[in-house]
Parts: structure tokens; sequence; C-alpha cells
């Protein structure tokens, strides 16, 4: 047998009383592709902070191909072949691409030899993998798919034999993911390790090898990925059966419940992100909002929700909504029942360091059932909460906790709890799933579906294609702040929209 | 020619007014660009410039008063270091308290050992820099044009007015031709980088934060050993925070820095050659003059002068995360 690229042997950490880590032990092939799965706080990030010397484990050891290696810092973890591509690009954005891939890996003192030795590497890097970068170009001026190559570029460069990737697809589109595992091919062809952590499913079925599965802390089982399968999973990671398919009736869709007609909506900078794009929606149905992120998507549904003025028109029950100015607000939103669950729910949705009880009455704090007079009813509220958080199984179910110590899944449960308890006539679902575990996805899919089914409007927003395809009766793209065609889930494929999304415009909408 | 004579006069001594405003602001522009935010300048110039006449009155060195000025302002560099790297507090609290530490500490130790009412003893002879005259300058000086410009203008300034203005051009050459240089930038925009490539956070920072008060140390010498002879009470004048305005108007850069410390030494030079000034009938009053690069200071901080990015990390504390 092969002597393991890299093998964790009994790895432990606990942060005070949580045990992040419980005795965690993996091997991994050299030239061979690991996934790694997890719900979040399943202990992923935790594993690969020791591994890239952030953290220090408590107990165990790290081998590196067969040699016992200790990594106190990311200079020894470099050192050792160890190259990290994290999920948020650690770039400096006004540095050039060949000073990025410099910094920290300089040659001497002065700057010109190494750049232009790096120079002269990049390009057989470039060639050998086919990676390819223009290395004069600023970071802030390149796309995503771009950068993430710089990263890859930047371990290549040091050197890594060994590549960790967390959660790298999160921020592509599909076919840049694609074109992402193309290279990570490429690169286990030329005897590369490679460990990649996502919560997709479909991308560890298609491009791994082997795949472990990580659940509270510890590691479940290991398996070759062709001897798997999604649904076995999904199983290991939540622990217990998990419908992968939201499962739900067709729609019967009513009325109109909202009509936009050529809505044009600008940025702080003045710049146009919304070109006058027509859409609506009726009453019993969801229409998804397919797009890669920065595409209007955005902006649209602040307009909705009030947070971002706009023109055009855009009906309501066939009541035209102010778009600016007085009763434009969120408020006034509020009180025409659109309820809105916005994209970012740590910056818009909640007050992270307030109470989950305190979160649970924004927007509606002028509710009277929250009021006693000139005062607040607290206790009123937290009973209120008290109810939510037993419906939407919030955990831990206390509602005295801060906003942040909640996991990601359960804090959208509390904004979906809080918004579509309102029972609005429309709901605005912005990225519902964005870092959200499995079990809490097909939770608040279901709230999503069951709201449809009693006859509500919902328009949403996602840059996940798997979330538009499961939930939506009708997929509208938008690129470039256009719709650029809009097509019904059982008549079109990923591709197509796929297609869409980049611009490329497919038959007459 | 006497307009010229005048304008000769007012450059050369906006170039002494501009020296302390330079070194102070090329001290700020490593810290800042290292991503610690200083406000602190002030308080540092003000220590050095007291322990620098302090020690030259004692010792009559003026050498050995540079070298104490710079170690205290190290010293304030230290504590600030230690508040916002190590303890990853508040920069801009530490630099108040650096600045109140300063102001106070100044008056009473100078109180106490020298009993002069919180100054230090007159400096002279080698208790002070002594100006450098070039070479030939008394017999060109009657040269015209060149003449004045050379022995007026270039010639005749301390070795730290030299030494302010020769920082341009190598904090220019560390800050982008440099591996030093590379990574104090990239501290500055985004440390995650620079600690996920392997480099120190905090090696770094401190590294720009004990350059920051070298700079500012050489500065407070220079105010109490050549600009004056010895220290009064609060004798910086605000001039540090003067240079963070500077520091701003030139976008952290440093030629750009030098041209704006010109523009700040060259309004107090005007102010003081020109104490009221009578545009037809209407007299402006030397107050007004005086305020002038104060007005400045404020017009530029309200952003009058076009947006100036700061380094993209600066003023927050590094917390090591995924």
């Amino acid at each position: 047998m092969t002597v393991p690229a890299i093998e964790l042997k009994g790895i432990s950490k606990a942060f005070g009383p949580v045990q992040a880590n419980k005795d965690i032990s993996i091997s991994v092939a050299p030239g061979t592709i690991h996934g790694i799965i997890g719900e979040n706080g399943a202990g992923k990030s935790t594993l690969m902070s020791i591994l890239y010397g952030f953290y220090k484990a408590n107990k165990g050891e790290i081998w590196i191909k067969g040699t016992k290696t200790d990594i106190p810092d990311s200079q020894a973890a470099i050192a050792s072949g160890i190259g990290m591509v994290f999920q948020h690009f650690k770039l400096v954005e006004n540095f050039t691409v060949l000073e990025n891939i410099v910094l920290g890996a300089e040659d001497g003192g002065l700057l010109a030899p190494s750049l232009s030795k790096a120079r002269k590497e990049l390009k057989d890097l470039e060639e050998e993998y086919e990676l390819f970068v223009d290395p004069d170009k600023r970071i802030d001026e390149i796309g995503v798919g771009m950068q993430q190559r710089v990263e890859i570029l930047k371990a290549l460069y040091r050197k890594a034999e060994i590549l960790i990737l967390d959660e790298p697809t999160g921020v592509l589109t599909p076919a840049e993911a694609d074109q992402l595992f193309r290279i990570l091919d490429r690169l286990r062809a030329e005897g590369k390790t490679i460990i990649v952590i996502t919560h997709k499913l479909r991308e560890i079925m298609e491009n791994t090898d082997t795949v472990s599965v990580m659940r509270r802390g510890q590691m479940t089982a290991t398996v070759k990925t062709n001897e798997t399968s999604p649904e076995e999973l999904a199983e290991l990671m939540v622990g217990r059966k998990v419908l992968l398919q939201v499962d739900k009736v067709p729609a019967q869709p009513g009325k109109p419940i909202l009509e936009v007609e050529n809505l044009r909506v600008f940025d702080s900078a003045g710049v146009e992100r919304v070109k006058g794009i027509d859409l609506n929606v009726r009453a019993g149905e969801i229409l998804g909002i397919a797009g890669v992120a920065g595409n209007g998507q955005s902006e649209l549904l602040e307009v909705l929700g009030g947070m971002r003025p706009g023109q055009g028109t855009i009906r309501l029950n066939g009541a035209p909504l102010a778009l600016s100015g007085a009763g434009s607000d969120g408020q006034a939103r509020r009180a025409q029942h659109i309820a809105h669950v916005p994209e970012d729910r740590q910056r818009e949705g909640l007050i992270m360091d307030f109470h989950a009880w305190e979160n649970v009455a924004f927007g509606y704090h002028r509710d009277p059932a929250y009021q006693r007079g000139i005062f607040m009813d607290n206790a009123a509220l937290r009973a209120d909460t008290e109810a939510k958080i037993e419906k939407f199984d919030v955990r831990p179910p206390d509602a005295w906790l801060a906003a942040k110590s909640f996991s990601g899944g359960n804090q959208q449960k509390i904004v979906v709890a809080r918004e579509i308890e309102r029972n609005p006539d429309l709901l605005l679902v912005g990225q519902p799933t964005r870092g959200v575990d499995i079990g809490a996805i097909e939770f608040i899919h279901k709230q999503i579906v069951a709201l449809r089914d009693q006859g509500k409007a919902i328009l949403l927003v996602s840059v996940e294609l798997e979330e538009i395809f499961s939930l939506s009766d009708r997929i509208a793209v938008m690129f470039d702040g256009h719709v650029m065609g809009e097509r019904l889930p059982h008549e079109t494929d990923e591709k197509e929209l796929g297609l869409l999304m980049a611009g490329v415009a497919g038959e007459a909408a | 020619m006497e307009f010229f004579i005048t304008l000769i006069q007012v450059l050369d001594s906006t170039v002494r007014l501009a020296t302390p405003l330079l070194l102070a602001c090329l001290a700020g522009l490593y810290s800042e660009r290292a991503g610690i935010f200083d406000i602190g300048l002030e308080g540092k110039m003000l220590m050095a410039a007291f322990f620098s006449a302090a020690v030259a009155a004692v010792t009559g060195s003026v050498w050995l008063g540079l070298l104490a000025g710079i170690a205290s302002s190290l010293v304030l560099s230290g504590l600030h270091g230690l508040a916002s790297i190590t303890f990853r507090g508040n920069q801009l609290i530490s630099g108040v308290a650096i600045n109140f530490l300063a102001s106070g500490l100044t008056v009473l130790i100078a109180q106490s050992w020298f009993k002069q009412g919180g100054r230090t003893p007159s400096l002279f002879g080698g208790g002070r820099f002594e100006p450098i005259t070039f070479p030939f300058a008394d017999s060109l000086s009657n040269v015209p044009i060149i003449g004045p410009i050379y022995a007026e203008l270039l010639s005749g300034h301390s070795i730290l007015v030299y030494v302010a203005f020769l920082m341009v051009p190598l904090t220019w050459w560390v800050l982008y031709r440099t591996r030093f240089g590379l990574r104090l930038r990239a501290v500055g925009e985004n440390p995650a980088a620079v600690d996920t490539a392997g480099v120190s956070v905090v090696g770094l920072r401190f590294a720009a934060v004990a350059i920051c008060g070298v700079l500012c140390g050489i500065a407070g010498a220079y105010l109490a050993t050549a600009l004056q002879a010895g220290f009064v009470k609060e004798m910086t004048a605000g001039r540090g925070f003067i240079a963070l305005a500077a520091l701003i108007f030139a976008k952290w850069r440093p030629w750009h820095a030098m041209g704006a410390c010109l523009l700040f030494g060259l309004l107090q030079a005007v102010a003081l050659r020109f104490q009221n000034i009578d545009l037809g009938g209407v007299v402006i009053p030397v107050q007004v003059m005086d305020a002038l690069p104060y007005i400045l200071t404020v017009v530029i901080l309200a952003g009058f002068v076009g947006k100036a990015i700061p380094p993209r990390a600066g003023g927050e504390p590094y917390v090591k995360e995924r």
C-alpha cells in the first residue's frame, strides 16, 4: 500500500466545554480527490484550521507522507506542502495578481528579482495546469473565478503537494464550477492530493474519489464515492433520513399578486443595477430568480422590501406601491402584507448581539400585541418568541440567547419564523439556505412550500440552482440587470439556465 | 528683486516649518499603511521634544538628546503597539491616551527636574543642531537667482531637515521596491492574506509602529533642538494632527505627503511673515493668518479634497479567523 499523502490520527480539539473535533482519524492517498462533508458546526472548519496551523490540536498526530509533522503555524503548513484555498479569498484587493502570488514567498529583500522570477514560474504553472490568469491585473479588476485561480496558483507557487479547498464553489457559476473541477482533475493527474470541503452532495458525488462525513465533531464514515449515494451521505451527515427533494404538489396559481413593470434600480454609486424588468408572481406560486450573485437580484429584492428606491411600476393586488419617498420604506411594505427574508440575515435580518426575542420583534415592533401603553410588552413578546421557537424547532430553544450564538440554520429559522408567521400576501426570500445545514434546509423549504399551498405568492432569489429547481414553479433568470428569460422547471435543465445566467440568450423568452 | 528675496525667505522658512510635519507624516504613513491608526503622533513628538531637550541641556550633547528623544518616542510606540496589536484595543483611544500622557508627563517631569515652570533650560552650543552651510554658499550668494536659492533655500539648514527630505524617496523605495514594503502594504489592506501566506502580522505591525516611533522621535527632537532652543509646554501645537491631515491629503503616499507638508509649512511661514495683511482697506488680522493651517486641516478632514480611501484594514485589530 502506498504511503498516505496525509494522515490524521486521533485529532481532538476543544474550545472550552465545546468539543469541536473528537478523535478524528483519516488517511488520504496521494493523487486523489478526497471530499469532506458535514453540516455547519460539524467541525470541518476546525479540522482544516488545525491542518493549516491556525489552531493547535489538544491531542492527536498529523502525518505527512509518512512523517510525523508538527504544524504550529501557517509557515509550517506551507513548508510541509499544504496549500489552502479559503472560502473567503485571502487576497490583497489593490495588489496585482503577481504581487499576491509573491507575497510571503519572496526570494530576497528586493522585490524586482522576486517578481520577475515569479512571472516566469507562473507561466510554467499556467501551462502545466491550464490555469490562466493575467499577472498584471489587479485583484479588484478580475472576477471571482479568476481570483480563485490566483489562490490555487498561490498554493502551487509555494510548491503545495496537498491542496485543501474550503467550499470552493459557493461563489461560482455552474460553468465556473465545472472549470474548477477540470482544474482539480488536472492537478490530481499531476499527482497532487486534493481535499475538498463542501456541503454540496452533487459535487462530492461527481468529483471525488473518497469522501468522509463529519457530524458533531466526529468522523462518522469514510467511504469510496462510487460505493455510496447522496441519500446515504445525507443520512450520515444529519443522523436521520433526509428528503433531498422537496415534496410538493403542482402549483395552483391564482390571480397575480405582484406585478412589476419596467423596474429600474440604481445603486448608491449611481450605477444602474436593474435595467427595466417585467415580472409577475401569482397567488399560490413560487417564482424563482436564478442568477450569479451581483446581477441585480439583490437590488430587486431591496426595492420590493422597501430598502431602496426604484423607478417604474410595481403593483400589489392591483394597487401601485410607492417606490420612493413616503410609503416606500420597510414599515410601509410590511403594512401592505409583504414579508421579507433578506439575503444577508446577519446584516439585514438580525442584530447579532440582541436576544432572539428582541430579534423576533424587529419590523413588527409597532404591533399592538407587543405594546402595553407606551411601553413594550416584553413578556408578550417573549411568549410569542417561545411559541415561534417551538413551532420552527429552533435549537437551542432559548429566547434569551443572542442571535450570534445560534448556528446559521437556526438564525435563519428565527428570521423565517418572524416573517412567515405574519401570514403575508407576498413573501420575499433571498438566499434562504445560504450557510444553512441540510436538516434546516429541508425544514425551511417545507415552510416556504406550505405558505405557497395556502395561496400566497413567493418570490425566491437564490444563487443555488438546486434550490431554484426544487422550489420554483416558474424560473426567471437575471443577468446584468435584465431578465434573460423565464422557464418552467420541468422544461429546462441546469445547462440551459447556466447559459442564461452567463448572459447567453436562448430562444426568445 | 525685493519680492524675490522675500519669496526665498518665506520658502526657506517653509522648509524649516515643514520638516517636523514631514517627519511626523511619514511616521504616520508607516504605521497606517500597516493598518495601525495613530493619532498619538502629537504625543510622541511632544515626549521626544522634551526628552531630547532635557538630555541635551544636561549633557550638552545634542546627539545624546536626539537618542533620548527617539527612545522616549519608541516607548510610547511600544505602548500603542501593546494596546492595539497585542491586546487588540481601540487604536483611537490608545492614541488619545498617549497624547494626554505626553502632555501631562512632559510638564510634570520638566518642573520636577528644572524648576523653570515646565520648560527646559535654553539650549546653546553643542546642545543644538547647528545649520549646515553648503560649500561655496557664501561666495555664490551674490549670483542672481541661483545664488540665493542655493545659499538661503538649500544651504543653511540643520542635518535633520536633510534627513527628513531624504526620508521621502527612501520611504517610497521601501514601500514599493522591497519585500518589507510589499508586506507592510499588504498587512494594512488584508492582514489575513499576510497571515495565511505564513508571515507574522504582529511582527510586521510592530515593525511599522517602531519605525513610526523613530520618525516621531526625530520630529520632536527637531522641534526642541533645531527649530527652537529648548522645550516649552505643548510646543508641538497640534503639529501631529496637522501631519495626520497631510497624510490623508496625500492619500498615504510618500511624495504626496511631502507636497502636503510643504503646503502646510508654507501657510505657517506666511502667517509668521505677514502678521497683518492689508487687502485694499480690509485688514486680515494675525489670528486669521495663524489659524490658516488649522482651517486647512479641517477643510481637508471634512473631505473637500476628493475621496481619500484609507488602508482597508486600518483601525481594525487582526483576529485570526478562517
